[in-house]
């Protein structure tokens, strides 16, 4: 008996002490922002008391789920576009937008010596299957596809190309090899600034658009005060240290 | 009105699900008989392992045939020892997952048909001095024929209706692996709305038509 009262206490305890815990807020953030976010949010955590709660995905999938009426407060994008449209629509708090990093683009392979420096690799061109983003859905894979027109190797590559559902996919696609290699984000394979595996070519800046990711506060996070607490700490020096450890300008 | 690429998208769903559908009456047909039949204690087994798909999450299958399949798997091994190359990314690699995805919705309608036979008319056929094969031929095959006609259209109509697989191996590969449940899910992230209807209202219009097929067909077999 006493020790079903102890057991009773020490839940009702755990209980009272996540509620105590502060605020909740839930954020929807780019696939390729996972591993920066998720470090970001446990600062966030310890600094704060506020708890962010994660999901990870392709840009234009989150959009089709804002807009119908998904429970995320915060959105951090892949582009500046889809931020744009979502407060022109009323789905977002006005005002709110701001770039929170500017992405890159890698050509990267699991294989270390694949990729050379240059990315002659690619109008060499002896792989099967070259992985990128959806660029319907992923701003990543629109800039892939950029840079391949810009090398002028779209319609010699265009039958080898594999589509991953969103950048976190195509990057899964080549880490398992089954795609020799592909253009996934920077941020995917570094780590403190260096390369944590495999061989990659750094796109230059002016083959494809700039990556501008914007962040903002969605309609439903309009009143709780832990969404402006997570944007305003996304525009603090220890989450700009973190965004530029993994590669991205601000 | 559905583009080329979708209709494309349609194509290939149809020959992936009557690709798979033929290889699983050949190779399910066996494995039904042998748990309809078998005395083994392996049959526990071997019937637990033919359902598992019935159970387990599209993206847990995705995921080993995604892992094994590949340059560093033991399948993918095998299969570039083979000559075949490697399966992710192809439309083979999708009949294969499709094999073992839509297995148990042939096997199993198969099995009961076989187990409704029963003993007796293999015993009459073998007094009769019928061999195994033949009466295997003669008198099974025919008395389980509305069986045949279950697992097949349920195997069709499954593999159709596959999405979690394919997004796992397929790469998205428009006439090679892209088929239509993945076709809509790229038009609907893409906010291309009215196309996927087009796609989304024809697989339900298909589905229901399919299952109001098999339903029909089964409550009249009843009656007679």
């Amino acid at each position: 008996m006493k020790a079903r009262k102890t057991l009773f206490a020490a839940v009702a305890l755990a209980l009272f002490s996540t509620l105590a815990h502060a605020e909740q807020v839930q954020v929807a953030v780019a696939a390729n922002f996972t591993e920066p976010m998720k470090k970001i949010a446990e600062q966030f955590e310890k600094d704060t008391g506020n708890q962010a709660v994660l999901t990870f995905g392709a840009t234009g999938k989150f959009y089709a789920q804002i807009t119908n009426g998904a429970p995320f407060e915060v959105f951090l994008a892949a582009d500046d576009a889809t931020p744009a449209k979502l407060e022109s629509e009323k789905a977002a708090v006005e005002g709110s937008r701001f770039t929170y990093a500017i992405g890159k683009l890698v050509l990267w392979s699991a294989k270390p010596g694949y990729v050379d420096a240059k990315g002659q690799v690619l109008a060499r061109g002896d792989f099967k299957h070259l992985s990128i983003a959806s660029p319907k859905a992923a701003p990543y894979g629109a800039a892939a596809m950029q840079t391949l027109d810009k090398l002028g190797l779209t319609q010699k590559v265009e039958s080898r190309i594999v589509t991953g559902e969103n950048i976190t996919q195509a990057y899964q696609f080549i880490a398992t090899e089954n795609a020799e290699l592909g253009f996934v984000a920077l941020s995917q394979v570094t780590e403190d600034g260096k390369l944590v595996s495999g061989s990659a070519w750094q796109v230059p800046a002016e083959y494809y658009s700039p990556i501008r990711q914007d962040a903002q506060i969605l309609a439903k996070g309009r009143d709780n005060p832990a969404a402006k607490a997570l944007v305003d700490y996304l525009k603090g020096e220890k989450a700009a240290a973190i965004i530029r450890s993994y590669g991205y300008t601000l | 009105m559905p583009s080329a690429v979708d209709l494309s998208a349609v194509r290939l769903t149809i020959e992936l699900a009557g690709l798979t559908t033929l290889i699983l009456m050949v190779v399910g047909t066996p494995i039904a008989w042998w748990l309809a039949t078998t005395r083994s204690r392996l049959r526990g087994l071997f019937g637990a392992l033919v359902a598992l798909p019935l159970v387990l999450p599209p993206s847990v299958l995705g995921f080993y045939l995604l892992v094994s399949l590949g340059p560093r798997g033991p399948l993918g091994a095998l299969t570039q020892w083979l000559g075949l190359g490697l399966l992710p990314f192809t439309f083979a690699g999708l009949v294969v997952g499709s094999v073992f995805y839509s297995m148990p919705f042939v096997v199993q309608p198969l099995q009961q048909a076989f187990e409704a036979i029963g003993k007796r008319p293999l015993e009459v056929a073998a007094t009769l001095r019928a061999s195994p094969l033949d009466t295997f031929f003669s008198v099974v095959l025919p008395l389980a024929r509305p069986g045949f006609i279950t697992a097949a259209i349920l195997g069709f109509a499954h593999t159709v209706g596959e999405f979690g697989v394919v997004l796992m191996i397929g790469g998205n590969i428009p006439e090679r692996t892209r088929v239509v449940s993945v076709q809509i899910y790229d038009h609907v992230e893409a906010l291309e709305y009215a196309e996927a209807h087009w796609l989304a209202g024809g697989m339900l219009v298909f589905s229901f038509l399919v299952l109001l097929a098999l339903y029909t067909f089964n409550s009249r077999k009843r009656m007679v």
